[in-house]
């Protein structure tokens, strides 16, 4: 099985979560991959970035030199703010997504059910120190969650499980998967394959997937 | 005259008492009030809960609190941050105790602490082990589970400018937990890069009313927690 097909590129996999988003929406980027989705949304379209440390109107990063330590996104990484952008406190901004006002959001993940259940905050690993952050306020809140992952982690293992083994940040919240193989859609019939990246066909998805997947009829 | 201005860190933060909770704002770097954290690892106090989104970086601020073995628990909801070694070291070896709580759970906690409000349901962390034992109730067919709100004896918060009445502006994303601990804290003590004269700060524009600030210390140029950490340095 172990054909060597490199699918999409990262940038290749934000473009694609980009051109899926609609102009007007308001969106929340995971850290780590997601925030590439940022630098490809397509001319013309007009997209709000949240960032749940208190900024709405998420700009690109700063050039050298002009970083400030006052200005970063969730990831601590520093931004700017767009004009028209605002800042508000902690509690407005998970009332933002908790209250179902954020419309997107991008997340990353270790593992996602044929269900839609997501697993990215903890591998259960005895002694390793449990970080949340967010991740658990976003999927119960934010319309529409996108995750955008490797299709397989490094040692080769599916990340698209009947059932997640590690412990869940949300069950059943996951509407779409963006790997570097494929988009799958997550439907009350299972996992819907919506596009592979090229070499990947049929045959070698199912290789590589552990939960059973469905294909358009041509 | 009300006049809420102290005249040093260490003045500001006197009351601290050994048990007491501590709510510190920032998110990872930004909003740290690193001067006041520092006045208080010179006072001594021990034996704090310290309510915090991360627990520090390198061997300043937070961290050198965590350091001096002056906190035996920490609230927060993502403690392992690259640059933070302090913390995971003293967990992993059962020194410290850590509540791990959701971003907005934690914002909201404090909220509803800082607004008289004892305890609220909330979606999240429904299905996840962070909901195991809390109660579960149903709204409109949907799963919320009860949380608690948060109060604390003290809260320590960077802000740009205040007036002796206790009226605050924050600067950009530094504002993160700063405007709720303010609420949710007995005496709330504030480092402020500016003291601007009462009736300076346009009443519109007031994030935080002076009624939630107990003190303010004029700190002019507050260390960049980055820097520090860059040039290696520690505290104390």
């Amino acid at each position: 099985m172990s054909r060597d097909i490199k699918g999409w590129s990262r940038e290749e996999m934000a473009r694609k979560v980009a051109e899926d988003i609609p102009g007007g929406s308001y969106v929340n980027l995971g850290i780590g991959m997601p925030e590439l989705v940022a630098n490809h949304i397509p001319e013309g379209r007009e997209v709000i970035f949240h960032t749940e440390n208190g900024l709405l109107g998420v700009g690109p990063s700063p050039v050298t030199g002009a970083e400030d330590d006052e200005l970063i996104n969730a990831g601590k990484k520093p931004v700017t703010a767009i004009k028209g952008a605002s800042y508000f406190h902690h509690a407005d901004s998970f009332a933002m997504v908790r209250g179902g006002h954020i419309d997107i959001c991008v997340l990353g993940a270790f593992q996602v059910s044929e269900k839609g259940d997501l697993a990215n905050w903890s591998t259960g690993t005895p002694g390793a120190i449990p970080a949340v952050g967010g991740a658990m306020d976003l999927v119960e809140g934010v319309k529409t969650i996108f995750v955008m992952t490797n299709h397989t982690t490094r040692g080769g293992e599916s990340k698209i499980v009947p059932e997640c083994t590690y412990p869940l940040t949300g069950k059943g919240v996951v509407s779409r998967i963006y790997t570097n193989m494929a988009v799958i859609d997550i439907t009350e019939n299972g996992l819907m394959v919506r596009e592979t990246a090229p070499g990947a066909d049929r045959e070698y998805l199912e290789s590589i997937t552990d939960a059973p997947l469905t294909f358009p009829s041509k | 005259m009300i006049d809420k201005i102290a005249n040093s860190a260490s003045e500001a933060i006197s009351a601290v008492f050994d048990g007491a909770t501590v709510m510190i704002s920032g998110f990872g770097e930004a909003g740290s009030p690193v001067e006041l954290i520092h006045a208080l690892i010179d006072h001594g106090a021990r034996d704090l809960t310290v309510v915090s989104n991360n627990t520090g970086n390198g061997h300043v601020g937070l961290a050198a609190l965590i350091e001096n073995r002056q906190v035996k628990k920490m609230i927060c909801s993502f403690p392992r941050t690259a640059d933070s070694v302090v913390f995971p070291e003293l967990y992993c070896r059962g020194e410290i105790e850590l509540e791990l709580v959701p971003q907005g759970t934690l914002a909201e906690r404090i909220r509803a602490g800082g607004a008289g409000i004892p305890a609220f349901y909330t979606p999240t962390s429904v299905n996840t082990p962070l909901a195991e034992g809390k109660e579960l109730r149903e709204f409109g067919g949907r799963s919320y589970i009860l949380e608690y709100g948060l109060k604390a004896d003290f809260a320590l918060v960077k802000c740009r400018a205040a007036d002796r009445y206790g009226n605050l502006l924050y600067n950009k994303t530094a504002r993160n937990f700063g405007p709720v601990m303010c609420m949710a804290a007995e005496c709330a003590i504030v480092q402020a890069e500016e003291i601007v004269g009462a009736g300076s700060i346009d009443p519109e524009a007031v994030v935080t009313p002076g009624i939630f600030v107990s003190r303010v210390v004029h700190i002019a140029d507050p260390a960049s927690e980055n820097r520090l950490l860059k040039e290696g340095r520690r505290y104390p």
